[in-house]
């Protein structure tokens, strides 16, 4: 204990010089903390990181080269090192450049404190059919989950709501902004339906456990929550053929506004994405039929036995935000690798997916960590970066706008010192729509205010 | 049934560690992470009768030894675990606020499927503590993970005793709710459970002189023996370590002053997410922390958890270890290691030793496991690459010279596994309702509910 002091001591001493230069360094290229534990939403302007690998994901890696951020945009990207007039020049030798990495899972801004701080919980609505309930409505653009989230390269993310049958919808949103709205990417999509399933267990006997229910019980029991859920896509399907039909001739009676099923319209008829939450093989499956009975644009969150369904995930289309890399496998007798290898089975079996953390805030900083044991575990690296870029973008719609570095996309960039889902790595400049992002957070904040203590 | 049908993979995995060898081992041509003395490169490693013989290049191998080729991977001591409930039948005796006469070697089940999981993540050795429900809570047990083994087996000969503390909002019981008749139990204030382990010491001091005064002969009346109180006596005379769930720093360091008051060092805070707000005074009184890198937020004693308390206290010079408490956890601990030398800028030898030989030293078994030394136990990982990379994987988790998780083993055995569950299923006994066979039974899922804090196995919605 004494000598692992003194060791500690002399370690520290060297550490500290090195420590020290970056933090003085880094502190005279971003905006000063203000000390608050607001989000500092940064500060606009074109700027050229020069010299730097980046890794634009879409395309092969250019190891010299220039990137140039105009206007909240992308302006170029290319090797040479071509600075445009008026451009501050940051110098990404020793740097890699990546896009921003994307969660397609969470509840960012709809969950502070779930654990004696009830009040600041607002992921579940009470009742089974909120489809109305809209996360962008819901979420707090001042959670300090965003700022401790995005300062690990973690620019954009969807957040989700989670209670009932139809949680409501969710919302992709960019860390950074002082309103709902300018955080938001697309404020509407991704409506979640938390899938019925077979359920063999209901309830829980104290000091005996959970009650378990009979197989075909808990089937019949599914089965008719599924046709319950039919029933409310079929009444707005109806509820959206009568608004049309009223449209065109108003001799017809005035169907009432339906909040609930004005909500759904968009949804029923396989405009939007549906995430439906579900997990093993046989509910996959029965939520795959439900998608294709009808005809809507699925997405499957979740999807711990997903690569069993391969073929008729594939034929559909569906893709699958795959959130159980820190999950225990869900049978004794599973594989003990049986989640951390799920990216690489769907990986062989051609499925599309993306990894998520599926986490309700404080642990989506985690995502590059994920993506990098499912490396661990058979996916290639380069599909690991991409199951936390371009993929989650084509899930969520916005490929055209993220997910890449690609001049015209928005300017969500993050450089760093090492490859981006190395536990070892830190971030040293990052920009969520083109705003260089203060690398400040509630945790550098206590940091600096208790480092010295003596 | 199902139940026969699980129990028979089970013996199937336990399999595994029986395949493991005895003798002589010799791991050639490694890069070695020692966690004492620096890398070693292109070294090998003689393990014989359990202990690690020799260390140096080009060894030769007797005839019988099993030679395991480490050419480009990467070994380090075997991962320490110092707050885990792994194999644990049970986890809180939450009747009373005092329950120090509960010992977890009562409670151990030596076939949980988590110990292989563990093994899987390169853990070799955990301590295995009673829930937090309680200010003074049950006697720890320190173990290896000799899955497939008997539980005396696990138990490692020598270490100190522990026992559980807790504080805030756990044994205040924050989050239970009272129906109709139910009484809160005391204490439900922090300034209670103080009172609690005070009150505690306070008996147990009497007792103990009561003990002394009939060892000395003062008295030929032996004073009655006092199961509770026992144990805490042990502590006075500094025989038992106390190891102190906390979160908030006044309770952490009320404790301190406690102890102190008793003239006591407290072993290690546990959790201590906020121990980088008083990190000089713990390391004056010369406790341990052990603590989970980055969790936060998950209840609000967790709000002012910080990834850079692991580094504040390493600056302080107090020994520091990084947890899981979790099964799931349990399987990562190198990557949250890896994280020190991001948070802060720790040293890549100094945030191994967090999950090695420094939760060695704060379980007492530091003189037998927690580096890669000649003498010391061959409990060790041999990894694809660097255990800090995202992308490594455990190759083999030996255990005292035995191979107690091999991966290719593991891979090659599972078609094996797959043939033999279709089999059982095909059994009229496990054939589904309706087609001559009869309800299956569902096993009994182990009772999740009183785990610690930041367990959230599988279960992050």
């Amino acid at each position: 204990m004494r000598f692992c002091a003194r060791a500690a001591n002399n370690m520290f001493k060297q550490v500290f010089v090195i420590t020290a230069a970056f933090l003085l360094t880094a502190a005279s290229l971003i905006a000063q903390s203000d000390g608050s534990q607001q989000n500092q939403t940064g500060r606009a302007g074109t700027f050229a990181i020069v010299g730097a690998r980046i890794v634009p994901v879409t395309g092969p890696v250019i190891e010299n080269g220039t990137i140039v951020i105009r206007d909240g945009k992308i302006a170029s990207v290319g090797p040479g090192a071509s600075v445009p007039s008026g451009a501050e020049r940051i110098d990404g030798s020793g740097l890699s450049v990546y896009p921003g990495m994307i969660d397609a899972f969470t509840r960012m801004g709809l969950a502070e404190i779930p654990q004696g701080a009830n009040a600041t919980m607002d992921v579940n609505e009470t009742g089974s059919m909120n489809a109305n309930a809209k996360a962008i409505t819901g979420i707090n653009p001042h959670s300090s989950h965003i700022n401790v989230t995005r300062v690990n390269g973690i620019t954009t993310v969807l957040s989700a709501p989670g209670g009932g049958t139809v949680a409501g919808q969710s919302a992709v949103i960019n860390l950074n902004g002082s309103t709902q709205a300018d955080m938001s990417v697309v404020p509407q999509m991704g409506l979640v339906i938390n899938f019925p399933r077979i359920a063999l267990f209901s309830g829980f006997t104290p000091g005996v456990g959970p009650n378990a229910v009979d197989f075909n019980t808990a089937q019949r029991r599914r089965n008719e929550q599924v046709d319950e859920l039919k029933k409310i896509f079929t009444d707005a399907e109806n509820y959206a053929r009568a608004k049309d039909a009223y449209a065109k001739d108003r001799s017809l009676p005035y169907p009432a506004t339906d909040l609930r099923l004005e909500a759904m319209v968009p949804y029923v008829r396989g405009e939007n994405s549906i995430f439906f939450t579900v997990e093993r093989e046989r509910d996959i499956r029965a939520a795959l039929q439900f998608i294709s009975d009808l005809n809507l644009k699925g997405v499957i969150v979740g999807g711990q036995d997903a690569h069993l369904v391969a073929t008729e995930l594939k034929r559909q289309n569906v893709p699958v935000v795959f959130t159980h890399i820190y999950s225990l496998p869900p049978r004794p007798d599973d594989p003990y690798d049986y989640l951390f290898a799920g990216p690489a089975k769907m990986h062989q079996a051609g499925i599309k997916f993306a990894v998520s953390t599926g986490d309700q805030g404080g642990e989506v900083r985690d995502l590059p960590y994920h993506a990098g044991l499912a490396g661990a575990y058979g996916l290639p690296r380069e599909e690991a970066l991409k199951a936390v870029t371009i993929y989650p973008a084509e899930i969520l719609g916005i490929a055209d706008r993220a997910g890449s570095l690609e001049a015209g996309k928005i300017a969500n960039v993050v450089v760093t010192d090492g490859d981006i889902l190395d536990p070892r790595t830190n971030i040293r400049h990052m920009f969520i729509g083109g705003r260089l992002i203060p690398l400040t957070s509630r945790h550098t904040e206590l940091f600096d205010s208790f480092k010295d203590r003596r | 049934m199902r139940k026969a049908l699980v129990a028979t993979i089970t013996a199937a995995l336990l399999a595994l560690g029986v395949s493991a060898q005895t003798g002589e081992v010799l791991i050639k041509n490694a890069t070695i992470l020692t966690a004492s003395r620096g890398t070693i490169e292109n070294s090998d490693i003689l393990i014989r009768d359990g202990k690690i013989a020799r260390i140096a290049s080009n060894i030769s191998a007797g005839s019988g030894a099993r030679v395991i080729d480490a050419t480009g991977k990467f070994v380090t001591p075997g991962i320490i675990d110092a707050h885990s409930h792994t194999m644990m039948n049970a986890v809180n005796e939450g009747s009373l606020s005092v329950t120090s006469m509960t010992r977890i070697r009562d409670v151990l089940n030596p076939r949980d499927v988590a110990i292989y999981r563990g093994l899987a993540g390169g853990v070799t050795a955990a301590l295995l503590l009673h829930g937090s429900a309680n200010a003074i809570g049950g006697q720890s047990s320190t173990v290896k993970f000799k899955y497939g083994r008997d539980m005396e087996d696990f138990l490692v000969e020598g270490a100190p005793e522990g026992i559980k503390f807790a504080m805030g909002e756990n044994p205040k019981r924050s989050s239970q709710t009272f129906t109709g008749g139910q009484t809160p139990r005391y204490p439900r204030t922090r300034m209670g459970v103080l009172e609690t382990m005070r009150d505690a010491f306070v008996r147990a001091r009497d007792y103990k002189q009561s003990l002394d005064d009939f060892r000395a002969k003062k008295t030929r009346v032996p004073p009655r023996r006092d199961m509770e109180l026992e144990p805490l006596v042990e502590i006075l005379e500094g025989r038992r370590l106390v190891h102190a769930h906390g979160y908030r720093s006044d309770e952490q360091l009320n404790l301190l002053r406690l102890a102190e008051e008793f003239g006591f060092r407290v072993g290690t805070l546990q959790h201590g997410l906020e121990a980088y707000k008083f990190a000089p005074e713990i390391a004056k009184h010369g406790a341990g922390v052990s603590i989970f890198i980055d969790s936060w937020s998950y209840k609000l004693e967790a709000y002012d958890s910080i990834p850079y308390n692991a580094f504040i206290l390493w600056k302080n010079g107090v020994n520091v270890s990084i947890n899981s408490d979790s099964n799931e956890r349990m399987r990562r601990l190198n990557l949250d290691a890896a994280k020190v030398m991001k948070y802060g800028g720790v040293p890549e030898q100094d945030a191994l030793q967090m999950i090695t030989l420094n939760p060695a030293k704060q379980l007492g078994i530091d003189r037998r496991t927690g580096s890669v030394d000649v003498n010391k136990d061959a409990d060790l990982v041999i990894w694809s690459e660097h255990p800090f990379s995202p992308y490594a994987h455990v190759e083999k988790t030996i255990v005292e010279g035995e191979i107690f998780f091999d991966r290719a083993e593991d891979i090659a055995r599972r078609s094996q596994l797959e043939a033999e569950r279709k089999q059982l299923e095909a059994l009229d006994i496990n054939k589904a309702p309706g087609t001559g066979g009869t309800q299956p039974r569902i096993p009994q899922e182990r009772i999740r509910g009183d785990l610690d804090d930041a367990d959230r196995d599988g279960g992050h919605r």
